[in-house]
C-alpha cells in the first residue's frame, strides 16, 4: 500500500520529466552498476563478472551496488529525480515505460554493438522499445509453466503434454477435473498478482486487451480471446472445484507446501521457481515441468524480461554499454541464466548445452523460448495505475465469484480506459 | 476492594492471549530461522524444527554484510536518538511551561507536521540533501531521522514536562535554587523516564527505518540493516526464507536488548506522593 501510494505520487512528478545534470566526470571513469540479483549463485556470478571486467579494464571501473526487487521502482524514481541514479540499471521491461517516456533512461539505439543487436531476437527487443528508442537490453526471461506432481500425473494416466504438444485450455480444464476430488485439487492458481499472469497467458488464446490506434493511443477492449484464460480459471474454481479457492490471494511460494503435501497436482509458476522447488521438495518427491496450456495462437505467452539500462544522466554512456556488452557475452549470459534459473534472451546463449539438460527440466523451458512475446501491457503508459486501481480488484473479484464476466469486462474497459486516457492527453 | 477470582482469572487469560498475539511473530521467526529448506516447504509446519540447523545463519552472514550493516544501523539510530532528545527536551520544557503565543503556535506546528506523509517530503528532502552534499552519507541520514522523529519526540516530552508539578520547581525556588539548579536537580530526574521513553522511540524508529536509508545511501558499505534484509527477497515476492528469517531475527535483537535494559527507567511512579493536592 505504502509502495503504491509512493509510486502514484512520484509517477506524477516523473511526468514532468527527469532532472538533468548530476553525474561525475572527475578522474578515471567509475560506473555504478545496480544489480537486482538475489539468489546466491546469481549474486556470485554477477560479482565475479564485475571482478573480471575490473581486472581487464583499468580505465573503466565498475562498482557493484546491490539493489532489491522489492523496492527498485520507488528507489529509481527518487534517484532519477535527484540526478543520482546508477549508471547501469538492472530492472524488468514492464517497469521501464514511465522511466523511458520520462527521459530518465538513455536511448541505446546508436550505442548498442551489432553483436548484441543481432544476438537478441527482435521480439525481445520489442519489450524495451518505447516510441522510437531502445531503453534497455533484455537479457533474462522466464515462461510461466505448470509444475506438476509427476507421480500423481503418471498414476492418473492423463496425457503428459510437451512443448510440441501442449494441452489446450479445454483439455487442461478437463484434466484438472479428472485429477480433483477428496479435498484435492488438480491445480492451485497463485493469483496474488492476477493481472500479469492472466494477460500473459491470454496471448496463447489470441487475447490482446490493449489495442493501439494509428495515433499511438491505447484503448482496452476485452474480446473473445481475452476471455479464455479468465473463464477457465473462474470455472475451475467455481463450477468444477478443480482449482483451490484458497490460493487466489497467494504468491507462488505460498502454494509449495500444499503442492509438496499432495494437495494440488499442479501449480502454474514462473520457470525460476524450480530453484525453490529443488531446494524444498521432500526426499522422493518427483516433480516435472510442463508447458502452460495453449490456445488458438499455440503456446505463445507474454513475458517481461529482466533488462539492463543506462541512466540518461550518465556521463559515460559508451562505457556503460561496453560493460553491458561484456556482461552479456554468450558465455556470461549463460552463467547469469543458470544463476537465476531463467532463460537467456540471446540466441547463442540459449543454444548452450547446459540449458538443454533434462535435469530440473531445463530443456522444457528452453523449448518454450521461441514462443515468448512481449507482455501485452509492455509499452502502455499508465499501466501500473490501471493494474493497481482497476484490473487487480476486478480480476480478484471475478475469480472469487463476486462478479460475472460482464462486469469484469465493463470495469476493465470503462474504468480502465478512463485511467489510460489521463496518460495520453 | 478485592477483585473476584473469576474476574482475576479472566484478566490473566486476556493478558496471556494478548501476549501470545504479540509474541507469535517473533517465535515464528525464530522457528523458521532454524529450519532447513525442506521443513520450510512442509504442509504441516511445526513450532520446533525437527532437524534444527544453523545453516540459515551461516548463509545469511556469508551472503550479506550483516554485522557491518548492523553497525551502520546502530550508529545512525543511536546518534538520531541522542540528538533528537537533546533538541526536544529544552524545547518541550519551554512549550510546556511558557503559555505564550509562540509556544502555542509551536505546539500546533508539531501536530500539523505529523500530518505530512513521507511520500510528499521525500523528493524535496532528497534535493535539499543533495545541495548540502549529504546524499550517501550517514550524517545526512541521521539528520533526516532527527527531523523525522523530532515532532513526535517533542509531543511526547511536552506531556512528560506537564506531568511534573510546577509546585516542585516553585518549592525549589523558595529554597533558594536558581533556574538552572532547579532544572538539573529537580526537573531533570523526574523527567528521566520520559526522556528514556522518547529516546527509545527515536532509536527504534531509526533502527527499523527502511525507505530513507534505501534512497539516501548509495555505497554498499554504508547500507543499514533493513536495506540489507531486502537483498534476500526476489521478484514477485519470492524469498530466501530461511536466511531472511535468520537475519531478521538477529535484527530484532538490539531493539529487544535496549528495551530490556532501560524498561525499568520508563516505569512511572517516581512522582507518587511528591505533591499533596
Amino acid at each position: 500500500m505504502r509502495t503504491r501510494a509512493l509510486t502514484l505520487v512520484l509517477a506524477l512528478l516523473l511526468l514532468a520529466g527527469c532532472s538533468s545534470g548530476g553525474g561525475r566526470d572527475d578522474g578515471p571513469v567509475t560506473l555504478r552498476f545496480q544489480s537486482l540479483a538475489w539468489q546466491a549463485e546469481s549474486v556470485t556470478a554477477n560479482k565475479e563478472l564485475v571482478g573480471q571486467w575490473n581486472a581487464t579494464h583499468a580505465e573503466v571501473k565498475v562498482e557493484y551496488i546491490q539493489g532489491s526487487w522489492d523496492s527498485v521502482h520507488d528507489q529509481l524514481l527518487t534517484s532519477f529525480e535527484g540526478g543520482e541514479a546508477p549508471d547501469v540499471i538492472h530492472d524488468a521491461s514492464d517497469d521501464l515505460a514511465d522511466f523511458a517516456y520520462g527521459g530518465c533512461l538513455a536511448d541505446l539505439t546508436d550505442l548498442l554493438p551489432a553483436r548484441l543487436k543481432s544476438d537478441i531476437p527482435r521480439r525481445s527487443w520489442e519489450t524495451t522499445t518505447f516510441g522510437e528508442g531502445v531503453y534497455g537490453v533484455p537479457f533474462l526471461q522466464e515462461p510461466r509453466v505448470l509444475v506438476a506432481n509427476a507421480t500423481w500425473l503418471k498414476r492418473s494416466g492423463v496425457r503428459i503434454p510437451t512443448p510440441e504438444h501442449p494441452w489446450s485450455w479445454p483439455e487442461f480444464r478437463q484434466i484438472t477435473r479428472r485429477l480433483s476430488g477428496d479435498g484435492k485439487y488438480g491445480v492451485a492458481w497463485p493469483l496474488k498478482e492476477p493481472v500479469s499472469a492472466t494477460l500473459n497467458l491470454s496471448l496463447s488464446a489470441g487475447g490482446q486487451l490493449f489495442h493501439r490506434d494509428a495515433d499511438g493511443d491505447v484503448t482496452v477492449r476485452f474480446e473473445a480471446g481475452d476471455e479464455v484464460v479468465p473463464r477457465t480459471v473462474h470455472d475451475q474454481i467455481g463450477a468444477d472445484r478443480s482449482a483451490s479457492p484458497t490460493t487466489l490471494g497467494s504468491g507462488g511460494s505460498d502454494t509449495l507446501p500444499g503442492f509438496f503435501g499432495g494437495r494440488y497436482a499442479m501449480v502454474p509458476l514462473g520457470f525460476s521457481y524450480r530453484q525453490q522447488i529443488a531446494q524444498q521438495a521432500p526426499k522422493g518427491f518427483r516433480w516435472q515441468v510442463l508447458p502452460a496450456p495453449a490456445g488458438a495462437d499455440g503456446p505463445t505467452q507474454g513475458v517481461s524480461p529482466q533488462t539492463l539500462s543506462v541512466a540518461a544522466d550518465s556521463r559515460h554512456k559508451k562505457e556503460a554499454v561496453a560493460f553491458i556488452d561484456f556482461l552479456l557475452r554468450p558465455k556470461n549470459m549463460v552463467r547469469l541464466a543458470l544463476g537465476d534459473w531463467m532463460l537467456p534472451t540471446g540466441a547463442q546463449a540459449l543454444s548452450d548445452p547446459a540449458l538443454h539438460t533434462a535435469k530440473d527440466d531445463w530443456a522444457t523451458g528452453t523449448a518454450l523460448a521461441a514462443h515468448l512475446r512481449p507482455a501485452p501491457a509492455q509499452t502502455v503508459r499508465g499501466y501500473p495505475e490501471w493494474k493497481d486501481k482497476v484490473a487487480t480488484p476486478a480480476f480478484q473479484e471475478y475469480y472469487s465469484g463476486a462478479i460475472g464476466l460482464g462486469e469484469l469486462r465493463e470495469r476493465l474497459e470503462k474504468d480502465g480506459n478512463r485511467v489510460l486516457a489521463r496518460y495520453q492527453r | 476492594m478485592r477483585t473476584r477470582p473469576a474476574v482475576r482469572a479472566g484478566q490473566y487469560t486476556a493478558l496471556l492471549a494478548y501476549l501470545a498475539f504479540l509474541v507469535f511473530p517473533s517465535l515464528w521467526l525464530l522457528s523458521v530461522a532454524f529450519k532447513p529448506p525442506r521443513e520450510l516447504g512442509s504442509l504441516h509446519p511445526t513450532w520446533i524444527p525437527k532437524n534444527p540447523t544453523l545453516a540459515n545463519f551461516r548463509q545469511a552472514f556469508d551472503e550479506q554484510p550483516l554485522l557491518h550493516a548492523a553497525f551502520n544501523s546502530l550508529s545512525a539510530a543511536l546518534s538520531a536518538a541522542v540528538i533528537a532528545v537533546a533538541l526536544a527536551t529544552p524545547m518541550a520544557y519551554v512549550m510546556a511551561r511558557r503559555r505564550t503565543l509562540l509556544a502555542r503556535a509551536a505546539s500546533g506546528w508539531v501536530v500539523v507536521s505529523q500530518a505530512f506523509p513521507f511520500v510528499l517530503v521525500i523528493i524535496p528532502l532528497f534535493l535539499v540533501l543533495k545541495e548540502l552534499r549529504l546524499i550517501d552519507s550517514v550524517p545526512g541520514l541521521v539528520m533526516v531521522y532527527v527531523v523525522w522523529s523530532l515532532p513526535f519526540a517533542l509531543w511526547m516530552l511536552v506531556g512528560y514536562v506537564r506531568a511534573v508539578p510546577v509546585e516542585l520547581e516553585e518549592a525549589a525556588a523558595i529554597d533558594g535554587a536558581g533556574r538552572l539548579r532547579t532544572l538539573v536537580s529537580v526537573t531533570a530526574p523526574l523527567l528521566a523516564p520520559g526522556i528514556v521513553a522518547t529516546a527509545l522511540f527515536a532509536f527504534i524508529t531509526a533502527w527499523n527505518e527502511f525507505f530513507f536509508a534505501l534512497v539516501l545511501l548509495k555505497t554498499p558499505e554504508k547500507q543499514t540493516l533493513p536495506v540489507v534484509l531486502t537483498h534476500f527477497i526476489g521478484a514477485e515476492g519470492a524469498a530466501d526464507l530461511g536466511p531472511l528469517a535468520a537475519a531478521a531475527f538477529l535484527a530484532t535483537l538490539p531493539s529487544l536488548v535496549v528495551f530490556a535494559l532501560i524498561q525499568r527507567r520508563i516505569t512511572g511512579g517516581m512522582l507518587a506522593g511528591a505533591v499533596k493536592s
